[in-house]
């Protein structure tokens, strides 16, 4: 797993954005980018090469769940490692956004070793195959 | 027009209405029977008038309900009177739980602030010491010369002073979050007060939709049927997991539920 790579953080309050930024810190990615909601995120992946992108789900403007179906129709995107952290805990959630081709879900309150767990998990999988 | 207000402001009770209509079928079959077509179709007429008043004068409780819901939804005029505006109490409430919304945010970022500041001492002490660990253990053995044990001497001085600088620091810190608590006990009073004000408007609301639905009844129209929910849309922290069967109740939840999609 490269500790450079780029992460987009999206999440509209910053208080979770900068906790996750920590979070990550902590395990040693420094390469972080935020972003407070679906709309303002798109174009800033879009433009730019990220490596990874973690995201609530219950944002205004455009949700997380929107942000992962407008991700993976991207043919630019599409690849793109996608970890979900929200509070959104209903079974029929967790089956959408599996369906939409999610990585990862992490319901809050987490802590830091999920955190780490969800995210070692997804580039264990993704340089295994 | 002005005859029927008239009447139905006497007309209020629902038993009055029915022997009314009662009497009005009895008196159309009676016509009927005698082959009075005529009078019969008048006695229709004047049932439907019956009919009429008594959806008339439930619609005058539903308008006066919904009056009184509107002005209650009104912050006491009294308290704002030199202002001589009267705030919705739903904007207080919004204004309010902004102000919830603002404090745990200060709440939250000084904290982190503060821990931020904190992460590099206590770093700071644990690399020394796991520096200091190995030439200390010499010593203890008896493989260190007076010259080298002069330097460890230094530098273990240069420790100690650094240690209770950055412990004091620390300790600072650390009071410095545990204040930062404080807004818990303001915003605990503040969210009371909105909990209050939405029982009040459920209150007010609970006794429209028996007014409403006693016109509704009235005039013959069924109720929609209630649309299912849509499951997908966003909900928000989940506060009563154990009584909810639809949700997950904690990461190991997910876990399972992930992996037997294949995850």
């Amino acid at each position: 797993m490269d500790k450079n790579m780029k992460i987009l953080i999206v999440d509209d309050f910053s208080t979770m954005r900068r906790i996750i930024k920590n979070l990550l810190r902590d395990l040693g990615f420094t390469n972080t980018t935020e972003a407070d909601d679906g709309q303002t995120a798109l174009p800033v992946l879009k433009s730019g090469s990220f490596d990874f992108l973690i995201t609530d789900w219950n944002m205004p403007g455009m949700t997380g769940i929107e942000l992962l179906k407008a991700v993976r129709e991207d043919p630019n995107l599409n690849s793109l490692p996608v970890l979900m952290v929200t509070a959104e805990a209903k079974k029929d959630q967790i089956i959408e956004a599996a369906q939409a081709g999610v990585n990862g879900y992490v319901v809050k309150p987490f802590t830091a070793t999920v955190l780490q767990e969800k995210i070692e998990k997804i580039f264990e999988r993704i340089e295994g195959s | 027009m002005s005859e029927t207000t008239n009447q139905l402001a006497g007309n209020d009770d629902p038993n009055d209405s029915k022997s009314e209509i009662m009497a009005h079928a009895k008196a159309m079959v009676e016509n009927l029977e005698r082959g009075d077509s005529h009078e019969a179709f008048k006695v229709l007429e004047d049932l439907n008038k019956a009919r009429d008043r008594t959806l008339f004068s439930e619609v005058g409780r539903l308008t006066r309900s919904l009056h009184s819901a509107i002005t209650e939804f009104h912050i006491d005029i009294e308290m704002n009177q030199e202002s001589q505006k009267e705030i919705s109490r739903i904007s207080d409430a919004s204004d309010r739980l902004n102000y919830v919304i603002n404090l745990t945010e200060d709440a939250a970022n000084k904290t982190m602030d503060k821990v931020e500041e904190a992460i590099p001492a206590a770093n700071m002490i644990q690399t020394t010491a796991e520096e200091l660990k190995p030439e200390w253990e010499s010593v203890l053995k008896g493989e260190v010369d007076p010259d080298q044990f002069r330097e460890l001497h230094k530098k273990m001085g240069a420790f100690i002073d650094s240690t209770i600088v950055s412990s004091q620091g620390l300790g600072t810190n650390l009071s410095d979050i545990l204040l930062a608590q404080d807004y818990q006990d303001l915003t605990g009073q503040v969210i009371k007060r909105v909990i209050q004000l939405v029982q009040e408007i459920e209150g007010s609301l609970v006794e429209l939709v028996k007014t409403a639905s006693s016109v509704e009844e009235l005039a013959g129209i069924e109720k929609a049927q209630q649309v299912g929910k849509d499951s997908i849309e966003a909900e928000g922290p989940i506060i009563n997991k154990e009584e909810r069967v639809d949700v997950v109740s904690g990461q190991d939840d997910v876990d399972d539920l992930l992996s037997s999609l294949g995850f």
